[in-house]
């Protein structure tokens, strides 16, 4: 086991990415934060404070559950078994700028899934990635716009994000 | 803080009796997930895609058809709708050969009706599609008595300490029966209403209250659960009259009046407008029964999902130990 970020660099990435995204320099009103469940809703919820705070103005915030489009869905792996919960998303996202939020881009498989969920719900004007660890092993093209660290990593490594919010300390680890 | 390691291994959805609370609030947890699909401007997950769920009714239905139909074409299923009165049944085909005509054609799911009791159960140990029991005789009525306790468990948080009245043809009810079964499991105490003819065999054996007088207990109610009076089940008179069923059992604005400001009104459908109920019980603030209906469709494709899971958990379970003794 090897940490990668601790509590303190997680927040300097966070404030990192909320810049990256402020700087865009699009109209604070169209921008729209939608984490993935479960560590990037915590990761929105973080970035989305801190952007509306910066706009000061509101930036809305939601959670997508990609269960139900997931491309391993009639095939997963192992013993483990998907657990189908909500996607709380409590606006309009047509013509919203998307700023979908996940704690760790690797194979971009998830990505995929959840631009297909996001399709469903509306029509947005531009979806944007922005991952707090982005490591190698695309398996599609996939790419993010805004990245807290890049990390080069084997397969076989696994990095292991943890918050506050949901697992009672901030880290992220390789295992 | 990781939660729900729980694995859902079934293969099959027959009845609640054997079913586990756990079970039962995974069911419900998940149709929570399904909720949102039908109220988004796509009404439509690719879940299920490729994936084949035959309707084999033996019996008249149109919620709980119509209410699969739409919940396997939400996820993306192909959906055969098969019914006795246009299929090969009418020409004497056997129940068997039906269903394993249907499987050679490569089906997944075959959600069955039937006015024999047990028979999704033999149907499940003879071919080697997924089986949901969408009724049968008596016996239960599963996914009725889910889109209940998830109605109920949806305004009222829990069925913890509940008390739930079941009121009407508890005899002919396979709606009772399984309500019963997962009522109590989660928790709610049961209390079994109506005329001593139409109370079941054993009534003693269920884990339930009797009441003969629907006015003894109705202050105490948190919900009432009126079921239709079946009269095409009904042989022998069972009640004098209709009038008279309806004065000591029929759910009225008068009697209302007695319960609880904020108890839920349930039905399973299709009412008989003034004789279970009147009218503006039914449409009044009170009533759930379009929400029923509602959940109905999210329950539905929980279960979908959840046996096509446990199909594939099986399988990967049985493929295992076949490569350990190899």
């Amino acid at each position: 086991m090897k940490t990668l970020l601790s509590s303190d660099k997680i927040a300097e990435c966070i404030t990192a990415l909320a810049d990256e995204v402020a700087r865009q320099r699009t109209e604070s009103t169209r921008i729209a934060i939608i984490g993935i469940r479960s560590r990037g809703e915590v990761l929105a919820k973080r970035l989305s404070a801190i952007l509306s705070k910066k706009f000061g103005t509101e930036i809305p915030c939601g959670t997508l559950d990609i269960t139900l489009y997931r491309d391993d869905i009639n095939n997963p792996q192992g013993l483990s078994q998907p657990v189908v919960r909500s996607t709380e998303i409590g606006f309009d996202i047509d013509e919203k700028i998307i700023i979908l939020v996940d704690d760790v881009l690797h194979t971009g498989r998830s990505t995929r899934a959840a631009m297909d969920a996001l399709i469903d719900l509306g029509r947005p004007k531009a979806i944007k990635l922005a991952v707090l660890v982005e490591r190698s092993g695309r398996e599609l093209p996939i790419a993010a716009d805004f990245t807290g660290i890049k990390a080069d990593l084997p397969a076989k490594e696994n990095v292991q994000v943890n918050f506050v919010e949901s697992d009672g300390k901030d880290q992220v680890i390789i295992t | 803080m990781k939660k729900n390691q729980f694995i859902w291994k079934r293969k099959h959805l027959l009845g609640l009796r054997s079913l586990s609370r756990e079970e039962i609030e995974h069911i419900l947890d998940t149709a929570k997930g399904f909720e949102q699909i039908s109220t988004r401007s796509i009404k439509k997950a690719p879940t299920l895609r490729g994936k084949v769920v035959v309707n084999l009714f033996f019996e008249d239905s149109t919620r709980t058809r119509n209410s699969f139909a739409l919940a396997a074409n939400r996820l993306s299923a192909d959906v055969i709708e098969f019914t006795q009165k246009s299929s090969s049944v009418s020409k004497g085909e056997t129940l068997l050969d039906t269903a394993k005509n249907l499987e050679a054609m490569g089906i997944d799911i075959v959600v069955i009706r039937h006015s024999a009791g047990g028979v999704p159960k033999f149907l499940s140990r003879n071919i080697n599609a997924s089986v949901v029991n969408a009724g049968d005789g008596f016996c239960e009525h599963p996914t009725q008595a889910l889109l209940d306790t998830y109605t109920i468990r949806e305004i009222k948080g829990s069925l913890e300490g509940l008390k739930i009245a079941i009121v009407g043809d508890i005899a002919h009810s396979r709606v009772a029966r399984s309500d019963i079964y997962a009522m109590t499991k989660l928790g709610a105490q049961v209390i079994l209403v109506g005329p001593p003819t139409l109370m079941p065999a054993k009534v003693e054996q269920l884990p339930v209250k009797v009441s003969y007088s629907l006015d003894d207990i109705l202050g105490e109610l948190d919900v009432i659960n009126m079921l239709r009076i079946q009269f095409e089940r009904l042989g022998s008179n069972p009640f004098p009259s209709i009038k008279e069923y309806s004065h000591y059992f029929g759910l009225t604005v008068d009697r209302m009046k007695k319960a609880k400001k904020d108890i839920l009104v349930m039905h399973p459908g299709p009412i008989n407008r003034g004789l279970e109920m009147e009218s503006e019980v039914a449409d009044g603030p009170n009533s759930v029964i379009l929400q029923q209906v509602k959940n109905g469709l999210a329950v539905r494709m929980a279960v979908l999902f959840l046996v096509n899971q446990g199909a594939m958990m099986r399988q990967k379970i049985k493929d295992r130990r076949e490569r350990l003794e190899d």
